[in-house]
């Protein structure tokens, strides 16, 4: 008994580490984020600015509460959302390769932007933001609701996950046959979107999308426990008495609401998704939801900022894509946990 | 009778609550079930009942249904016709906790979740008691590493499932069935991967823990020979009908067990619980005296090299015997517990004399087998290739 309350000890104080490790490194993630870029504000100014809302420098005042900051904590909910919806899919598949948009959102919500894009042609000059985020949404729920139609009918979860990848391959085919016939001045908004960028971010899109995902996550959070038993396997989930068919109904329309969010805000952002999880997995050594979800969700919001950040300063003022950065970023590091977790004897 | 029984079989599928006469309620009843998948029924008319504490394997030929029946009994797979109660309730109208109350299973799929300790595992069977965030409660801790005490695997608790052996992996597997306290355990061919001693111990485990725990048992096994000794009942699968069922000394009959898995051309021996393979055809090549045992290794070398041989002189009742009828083409027997006649001694020699080798397996010999020294010093005076031991065999002939 002296071994286990040992073994459970060491257990939750990596787990209380890599917690409080991870809100340090979020909250400097942050405030590097707020001092760094084309205007180059200081630490103090930055505390008046941001604690005792001091509007003398104006310049910087606005450059922090109406550009940084917004575009900061939409990169954060995104990208806990993002990494969020990661891990859920990979619990659902239990497949450790496994994204949020294998099941077809991003795909979805691109053909549905494609379509409405040359649709809306003849009424506007240029398409304005909200109906891309709306056509995104609505386009990356179709996606899910067809997924949905599925899961009932499936025996297993890999089929479900063929399913999801084949309607990425006509939802981008159908994309591809309508770019084919567009205008190149008429898609650049599309191509814009599917690189994937926080830069447009405002205030209204952090309410909208907050407005989403904290429900979401919240009753992400109180689903852990079936959560847990399913990932045994749906025959284990099942004797244990969990209602298998109905669960797997949630898990697609959480996973398809937070993607879909992410995907209408921002774009697919690639890669966040597939490596937020398994970094944080491997940090913590467990794959326990109830530590997994609030986890995932705090490192995702971390990596976003870094990867926002970096895409920002890089190559400044040349603005690169989110994609190209946690791409860059994060399949080393993925990679580098990977190998180090072999030689460890696991 | 017979209307009786239609009636009573067309009100199984509304009976709730089902009446029973003096002999009490079994913990797990199927009732004239009928199974299969996608409504296609593969076999009718089940009916098996396990009691407290009791174990009943189901055995049977690859593809019979073993695992169909125990899928429906688990509700993996809906049933196309018949009830299943559980202490006499009908298990339609359990929701899934009040079944994961009272019965857990051990599947057959090689689970392998990520980053998973065997601990954490086992506590996945805590599942129907814990409240609505799933943490554990010192009981429930309790309970877990009791559960890994049961089974040994105290010492692997916090490695990792993925880290483990099969053997391991099957035990730990069954500490997660106890933890979850069941009345019931169903268990699909629990024995599969695992070596002959991680087989025996978690059949050890098993069996002490229907008996203690008084937990009904119901699983599939392949091998007959361990189901024989560890169940109570035993019901054989086959066709489309439950082929029999019964206590395990009723089934395990040679005829029965051969019929049931249809075999021909080899031998399966109840009373030993042994396998034998094909009996090796041709002309008889070698004469083996053996007796006491000593003749099985020489007539298992003779099998491998498919050399047909004849046996003697045995008594009926030698352990030899019941190999030597599975495996040699012919046996010259004495009868139990009586001395060795004249004819038998001479149609040994008939046999040695057609042969080219006489095996000597070294039996001792004494007032009722003395003939079998004179037998190997007949085979030596005529020039007959004299072998020793079961590598002899292996060289010499080819």
């Amino acid at each position: 008994m002296g071994a286990l309350n040992k073994n459970n000890n060491t257990n939750t104080m990596r787990f209380c580490m890599v917690f409080v490790s991870f809100i340090i490194l979020y909250i400097l993630a942050v405030f590097w984020n707020i001092m760094s870029g084309s205007v180059n504000i200081s630490v103090s100014e930055m505390a008046d600015i941001i604690f005792k809302g001091d509007a003398t420098n104006s310049v910087a005042y606005n450059v922090i509460w109406k550009i940084r900051l917004p575009r900061l904590m939409l990169a954060s909910l995104l990208g806990g959302a993002l990494s969020l919806s990661g891990f859920l899919i990979q619990t659902f598949f239990r497949n450790p390769i496994a994204g949020p948009f294998v099941l077809g959102i991003s795909s979805g919500a691109k053909m549905f932007l494609a379509v409405v894009t040359i649709a809306m042609n003849g009424f506007f000059s240029s398409m304005p933001l909200s109906v891309t985020v709306i056509a995104s949404f609505v386009g990356s729920l179709l996606s899910m609701l067809l997924v949905l139609l599925f899961t009932g009918r499936v025996k297993n979860m890999s089929m479900l996950l063929v399913i999801g990848i084949m309607i990425s391959y006509i939802c981008s085919a159908v994309t591809d046959l309508l770019i084919n016939f567009a205008n190149e001045s008429d898609i650049v908004n599309l191509t814009h979107w599917s690189l994937g960028s926080f830069s447009a971010a405002s205030w209204q899109d952090v309410k909208i999308s907050a407005f989403i995902i904290i429900p979401a996550f919240i009753a992400i959070f109180c689903f852990s426990k079936p959560m847990f038993a399913y990932s045994l396997g749906e025959e284990y989930a099942q004797s244990l008495g969990l209602n298998v068919k109905l669960f797997r109904v949630f898990l697609v329309i959480a996973t398809g609401i937070l993607s879909a969010c992410v995907v209408s805000f921002a774009g697919p952002i690639s890669f966040v998704g597939i490596a937020v999880p398994h970094i944080a997995r491997m940090v913590l050594k467990t794959s326990k939801p109830i530590i997994m979800i609030p986890a995932t969700f705090l490192l995702g919001a971390f990596f976003c900022v870094i990867c926002d950040l970096a895409a920002r300063m890089l190559f400044s003022p040349t603005e690169l894509s989110i994609s190209t950065v946690t791409s860059v970023i994060g399949a080393p590091i993925v990679i580098w946990l990977m190998i180090s977790r072999r030689k460890n004897g696991n | 009778m017979e209307t009786d029984k239609e009636n009573t079989r067309l009100k199984t599928d509304v009976v709730i609550e089902k009446k029973y006469d003096q002999h009490g309620i079994p913990k797990l009843e199927m009732n004239s079930a009928t199974v299969g998948y996608n409504g296609v029924p593969l076999i009718s008319d089940i009916n098996i009942s396990v009691e407290k504490g009791e174990i009943v394997s189901l055995i049977g030929p690859n593809g019979a249904g073993k695992s169909t029946i125990l899928k429906s009994i688990t509700r993996h797979l809906a049933m196309i016709a018949g009830t299943v109660y559980i202490d006499g309730k009908n298990m339609r109208v359990m929701n899934g906790r009040e079944t994961a109350l009272k019965m857990s299973v051990m599947l057959t799929d090689r689970l392998k979740p990520d980053l998973m300790t065997c601990r954490e595992l086992v506590s996945a069977g805590r599942y129907p008691y814990t409240g609505g965030f799933g943490l554990l409660s010192q009981k429930d801790k309790d309970i877990i590493e009791r559960s890994l005490a049961r089974v040994n695997a105290l010492d692997i608790a916090d490695k990792e499932i993925t880290a483990i052996s099969d053997g391991q992996r099957q035990r730990v597997l069954l500490a997660r069935a106890l933890c979850q306290e069941p009345e019931i355990i169903v268990l699909d061919e629990p024995t599969s991967y695992l070596d002959i001693r991680n087989k025996i111990e978690l059949l050890d485990i098993l069996s002490e823990m229907a008996k203690k725990e008084k937990i009904a048992v119901i699983m599939s096994l392949h091998e007959i020979d361990l189901a024989e000794r560890i169940s109570d009942k035993i019901v054989c699968v086959k066709g489309d009908r439950i082929y029999s069922y019964g206590t395990a000394s009723e089934i395990f009959s040679d005829t029965n067990i051969a019929s049931l898995y249809n075999i021909k051309k080899g031998h399966f021996n109840a009373l030993l619980g042994s396998i034998e393979l094909k009996k090796p055809q041709g002309k008889i090549k070698c004469f083996v005296v053996g007796g006491n045992g000593t003749g099985i290794p020489f007539y298992r070398a003779l099998q491998k090299k498919g050399t047909a041989f004849a046996a003697g002189i045995l008594q009926k009742n030698d352990i030899d015997s019941a190999v030597a009828l599975a495996l040699a083409s012919e046996i010259v027997f004495s009868e139990a517990f009586c001395p060795i006649t004249p004819d038998q001694v001479c149609r040994a020699k008939q046999l040695i004399d057609s042969v080219e080798f006489l095996a000597d397996c070294g039996c001792e010999t004494g007032e009722y087998n003395k003939e079998n020294s004179a037998l190997i010093d007949y085979a030596k005076n005529t020039g007959k290739h004299i072998l020793k031991s079961p590598e002899e065999i292996a060289e010499a002939i080819l």
